[in-house]
């Protein structure tokens, strides 16, 4: 239980931290913030915004503000000449996008580097092992968004076989919804392959040299069980910890892929915003990905500790 | 337990179209290939096997003891070449496929791992671990593994026996664990089981234990076993017959009374020696065997002892001694002077006269005297790299890196961390002949 | 391929992961059956640390090549990086005897390539450097005096680490360096200045774990015995054995930097046109991707190369040193 509690307020504090670090990013703009936000306005509309983002406020109240309207949904708006539109609107709409194509990456390149991992680790050394590790490292190298303008150019364009734009949601057309997030993901899942699969092969042949790997033999059970049931559990923890991790990654990585795919994702939101430079958008869509993020590890050590039993029973 | 029952008499009762006997080891070489050149972790070793007995094979850390046992099951890697032949209850287990192999392993032989912190799979439940081959091999349902499984864990004396199936090995003590490896082993029935250094990695008062429970349950069951050990003490109790290996070489093999009873090679007694004795006064030093096990990389032309043998004459280091058969119907030695022999007396005092440092030691026990005999033998053996004197057995195989120590690196490993309780052996075994004081922190 | 990425992917393959130069076993291999493979793994490992490979000879003479150029390229024989020169626009390699080709504008690609590892080697050096001296400092603090330092410290990282890297970095350029007037030397300076921020938690890391191992062994206790002063002991005993764990470390930053600073160029906050880098003269070349891809080519090439060669390189450095995986 006091670990729980302990990892609790690890999570508020650090929640407390990004949040604040986002909030405040308004009055962080250098010169007049309201210039920056609303350069077109008139003198009185940013004496008005400056009232309404209340900038002229002590920080803590600015902060208790900006995080009370951001729990209940209320994300600010993109400001222009005709008006302010709410940023909630877009988001509702960009964050399944966005959502989908990062489980899609993450699901397919854990489908791809379990399998190589796992017989690399078990046929280590040998030249299946060698060649998959050169190649891997290289697309290590490989920078996604280079990779997806490669493919966006060769298999969109030249061969024809995908589209290289847009988006249609799965409840619509799933056909085609996998058609148009396919070149995206694979840009996105490339690189968490190699991640994943070096890790899982060096993971592996640490374990298969255990007592216990030798034990499951001699009961005379198959290779393959051994293999899988054995060896990759202990292995796949540490494959969860790193999935964790790499979302941090896999954001990133997302938001320039929707961007070189027109994906109408939270990436293309972002890129709008700053090209347009509606600070105050840009403010709640990156704490929504920040929040985001700090949450999913959150999630996955938790789920860390209720899948390995030594820590699960260590805690309790 | 009606199940299995009946599963496993199925499988006992085939004719015993060979009587009484097993396995018959003939000849068995296991080299592993390395860039360095050859090493013979077991080289020509034969020995048989009658169903329901014991047979103790003893022998320092880096002997190929614990090789030969899995060579015997075929559990060794690929890149180890493997001549001679295994023959269990008639069929050729060296000329068996994986898959034939496998059909073998868990219902006819099983093993008992040293270490049972490390062989039991950490993330997996005890009950899954122990089902695990009944449901393979016998095709059962979950519910009748799980039955069979707990009626096991009665066997092996593991109480709440039920609690336990769904619990993990990290929540079990030490002894407890290594009561669940002997069930997973016996779950099939197997004719024989293989016990590499069973207590270990035990405390001493586990180690009776579970040494009672082996005996036990191979008495029920009938069933042989290969009882692996670096500790002389052990064997005396607890086996039929025995075999001593000294670089991966059988070097004196008997029922275990006429062993102890008419020891005739040098390096059996200098075995027991070593071991500490209750009546002798804490803080005696313990006798030791001077120098270190050879290079197996390139063993000596004569004996494989001859370097660290007090009889040690000419002819033992030019010319390999065969196996030969002793007066006692089944007692075989390896040696030209055996002890208790006039020759072998004759030898000794020539070896004394002569100022042979390991014939001083061995009959004075002198510890300054050790020492000058250990730099010597450093000295002249230009195979031995420079005694590393480190924390653990397993760290000092580091420097040097005799292959011998490594071919046998598991074994190693235990004597170096279980040195309090093996304390007897630990003298024998440590890299570099090191005194162990009885009683001493060590 | 932002930050973190690069760190942990180059993490996990340390220790056997070996791409190239797998040989065959050279211990013995212990009795385990499996065994084996570790053995293997292993010995892979600790062979490429005794010698310099031909890969490790490849990456150095790549990276050599794209240093010399980029000081170079001054004084090279190379065209104006920011003058079209010709019709050569959209044009491919060896038109005109331009080796490259033109650019969208008709700008000499190859000229653009030059000055733009010059742009992009500037910016994720220096970058770096803030974040192994920040790092740095704040590690071996943290990893000597331990306790509330080094809680606070960790703390410090943590936080840094909980927003998806890239993230910050463009919120930190969008923030402090977008907007009408905002000079090229300004923008530049704040890209170094936030994705240095981005490095400090990793770099300080890494630090601190290899000086809490250190500051343990004897030598140090010795130090500490004899009388020397804390700041002498850190600098003077703990720092030299870090410093190649931060150094293998620093190179795969360098290589992260590199791409991150190419997506913030797709994202329009890199550095600003028509200065080249090579992030942005990809970002620019993608509107003419359909008719004339080399000009995104040549320098996803560029990166591609100097990334491998640095993964590689640190890898080597990793394997020479040992430097422990976990320590990340």
């Amino acid at each position: 239980m006091k670990a729980v509690a302990r990892r609790l307020l690890h999570l508020l504090v650090v929640l407390f931290f990004v949040t604040l670090f986002v909030a405040l990013l308004t009055s962080m703009l250098p010169g007049d913030p309201t210039d920056a936000i609303a350069g077109f306005a008139s003198e009185e509309q940013k004496a008005e915004l400056r009232e309404d983002l209340g900038l002229d406020d002590p920080v803590w109240v600015q902060y208790g503000r900006w995080i009370s309207g951001f729990v209940t949904g209320d994300l600010g708006g993109y400001y222009s000449v005709t008006g302010e539109r709410p940023v909630m609107d877009r988001v509702r709409e960009a964050l399944p996008v966005s959502l989908q194509l990062m489980v899609e990456a993450q699901i397919l390149a854990l489908l791809i580097a379990i399998p190589l991992g796992v017989y690399s680790a078990y046929r280590a050394g040998s030249r299946f092992d060698r060649a998959t590790s050169a190649t891997l490292f290289g697309f290590l190298a490989l920078p996604n968004f280079a990779l997806a303008l490669v493919l966006a150019y060769y298999v969109g364009v030249e061969l024809g076989w995908l589209p290289v734009s847009g988006y249609v949601a799965p409840a619509d057309d799933l056909l085609e919804h996998v058609r148009r997030m396919a070149l995206p993901a694979i840009s996105l899942a490339v690189g968490q392959i190699a991640v994943y699969m070096r890790l899982l092969r060096s993971d592996m042949i640490a374990t298969l040299q255990e007592d216990f790997i030798t034990m499951a033999k001699a009961k005379g059970i198959p290779p393959s069980h051994v293999l899988w049931r054995h060896a990759l559990r202990p292995s796949s923890l540490t494959l969860l910890t790193v999935a964790g991790l790499n979302v941090g990654t896999l954001i990133g990585g997302a938001v320039i892929i929707e961007v070189i795919f027109s994906l109408p994702g939270m990436g293309t939101l972002l890129f709008e915003a700053i090209q347009a430079r509606q600070y105050i958008a840009l403010q709640s869509l990156v704490a929504i990905i920040a929040v985001g993020y700090v949450l999913i590890n959150f999630l996955v050590d938790v789920l860390y500790a209720v899948l390995d039993p030594r820590i699960r029973h260590a805690t309790a | 337990m009606i199940g299995r029952r009946k599963q496993v008499t199925a499988v006992a009762d085939a004719p015993p179209a060979h009587g009484r006997r097993l396995l018959e080891v003939e000849d068995l070489a296991t080299h592993f290939v390395t860039p360095r050149g050859l090493v013979r972790a077991v080289d020509g070793v034969s020995f048989s096997l009658e169903r329901g007995k014991t047979l103790g094979l003893v022998g320092e850390s880096g002997c190929g003891k614990s090789v030969l046992s899995r060579s015997i099951m075929g559990l060794l890697p690929s890149n180890v070449e493997r001549h001679g032949s295994v023959e269990f209850e008639g069929q050729r287990l060296d000329q068996l496929g994986p898959a034939e192999l496998r059909s073998f392993w868990g219902t006819q032989i099983a093993m008992v791992f040293q270490d049972p912190m490390t062989s039991l799979n950490p993330v997996m439940r005890i009950g899954r671990q122990i089902t695990e081959p009944l449901r393979f091999h016998f095709d059962m349902d979950r519910g009748q593994a799980e039955k069979i499984a707990l009626s096991l864990l009665e066997s092996v004396n593991i109480p709440e026996p039920a609690r336990r199936l769904r619990q993990y090995p990290h929540e079990l003590s030490g002894g407890m664990r290594q009561r669940v490896v002997i069930a997973i082993a016996l779950a099939c029935g197997p004719k024989l089981l293989f016990a590499d250094e069973p207590t270990t990695a035990l405390d001493v008062t586990v180690q009776a234990q579970i040494l009672e429970l082996l005996r036990t349950q191979q008495r029920e069951r009938d069933m042989a076993m290969v009882l692996v050990t670096h500790d002389l003490g052990v064997v005396a109790g607890h086996t039929d017959e025995v075999a001593v290996m000294y670089a991966g070489q059988i070097v004196e093999q008997a029922p275990t009374r006429t062993l102890f009873s008419s020891m005739r090679m040098p390096y059996t007694a200098a075995l027991l020696q070593s071991i500490p004795r209750l009546t002798n006064a804490s803080h005696t030093r313990l006798n030791v065997i001077a120098g270190r096990p050879p290079d197996l990389l390139d063993p000596p032309p004569g004996c494989r002892f001859a370097p660290r043998c007090p009889y040690a004459q000419d002819r033992c280091r030019e010319e390999q001694p065969p196996l030969i058969e002793a007066d006692e119907p089944g007692h075989l030695y390896r040696c030209w002077y055996p002890v208790g022999t006039d020759e072998a007396r004759e030898a000794l005092e020539r070896n004394l006269a002569a100022h042979v440092p390991q014939a001083e030691l061995a009959v004075s026990g002198d510890m300054t005297r050790a020492a000058e005999v250990e730099a010597a033998l450093e000295g002249a053996g230009a195979a031995a790299g420079p005694a590393a004197y480190e924390s653990d057995g397993s760290a000092a195989d580091g420097p040097d890196g005799t292959p011998a120590d490594q071919a046998d690196a598991s074994a190693d490993e235990s004597d170096g961390s279980s040195g309090d309780t093996a304390g007897g052996t630990e003298a024998s075994s440590g890299p570099d002949g090191a005194e162990v004081e009885i009683g001493g922190s060590d | 391929m932002p930050p973190p990425e690069s760190f942990s992917g180059a993490s996990s393959g340390a220790g056997s992961a070996t791409p190239t130069l797998a040989g065959p076993p050279t211990t013995v291999p212990p009795a385990d059956t499996a065994a084996l493979a570790g053995a293997e793994g292993a010995a892979t490992a600790g062979e490429r640390a005794q010698r310099l490979g031909w890969g490790a000879k490849l990456a150095i003479g790549w990276l050599v090549l794209v240093v010399a150029a980029a000081l170079l390229a001054p004084v090279l024989p190379l065209d104006d990086p920011y003058e079209p020169v010709g019709a050569i626009a959209r044009q491919g390699p060896g038109t005109d005897g331009h080796v490259l080709g033109g650019d969208s504008l008709g700008r000499d690609l190859l000229s653009r390539l030059v000055w733009g590892a010059r742009m992009s080697l500037l910016i994720s050096v220096t970058s770096v450097l803030l974040g192994m001296v920040l790092g740095g400092l704040l590690g071996l603090l943290a990893g000597y005096f331990r306790g509330r330092l080094d809680k606070a410290f960790v703390g410090v990282f943590d936080v840094l680490l909980s927003f998806p890297q890239l993230i910050l970095a463009l919120t930190l350029v969008t923030v402090y360096a977008t907007g009408e007037g905002v000079s090229s030397t300004r923008r530049i300076t704040v890209l170094i200045f936030a994705l240095g921020v981005v490095s400090i938690p990793v770099l300080g890391r890494i630090t601190r774990a290899t000086t809490l191992t250190w500051s343990q062994r004897d030598f140090v206790h010795a130090a500490r015995a004899m009388g020397a002063r804390n700041r002498s002991i850190m600098f003077g005993e703990v720092l030299p054995n870090v410093l190649p764990a931060m150094f293998s470390i620093a190179l795969l930053g360098i290589a992260v930097v590199i791409v991150a600073e190419g997506g913030l160029s797709l994202l329009g906050v890199g550095v600003q046109l028509p200065t080249p880098s090579w992030g942005n003269i990809i970002a620019e070349g993608r509107g003419s991707l359909r008719d004339a891809p080399h000009i995104v080519l040549a320098p996803t090439v560029a990166i591609f190369l100097t990334v491998l060669a640095l993964n590689y390189l640190g890898d080597v450095v990793r394997a020479r040193f040992d430097v422990r995986e976990s320590a990340l």
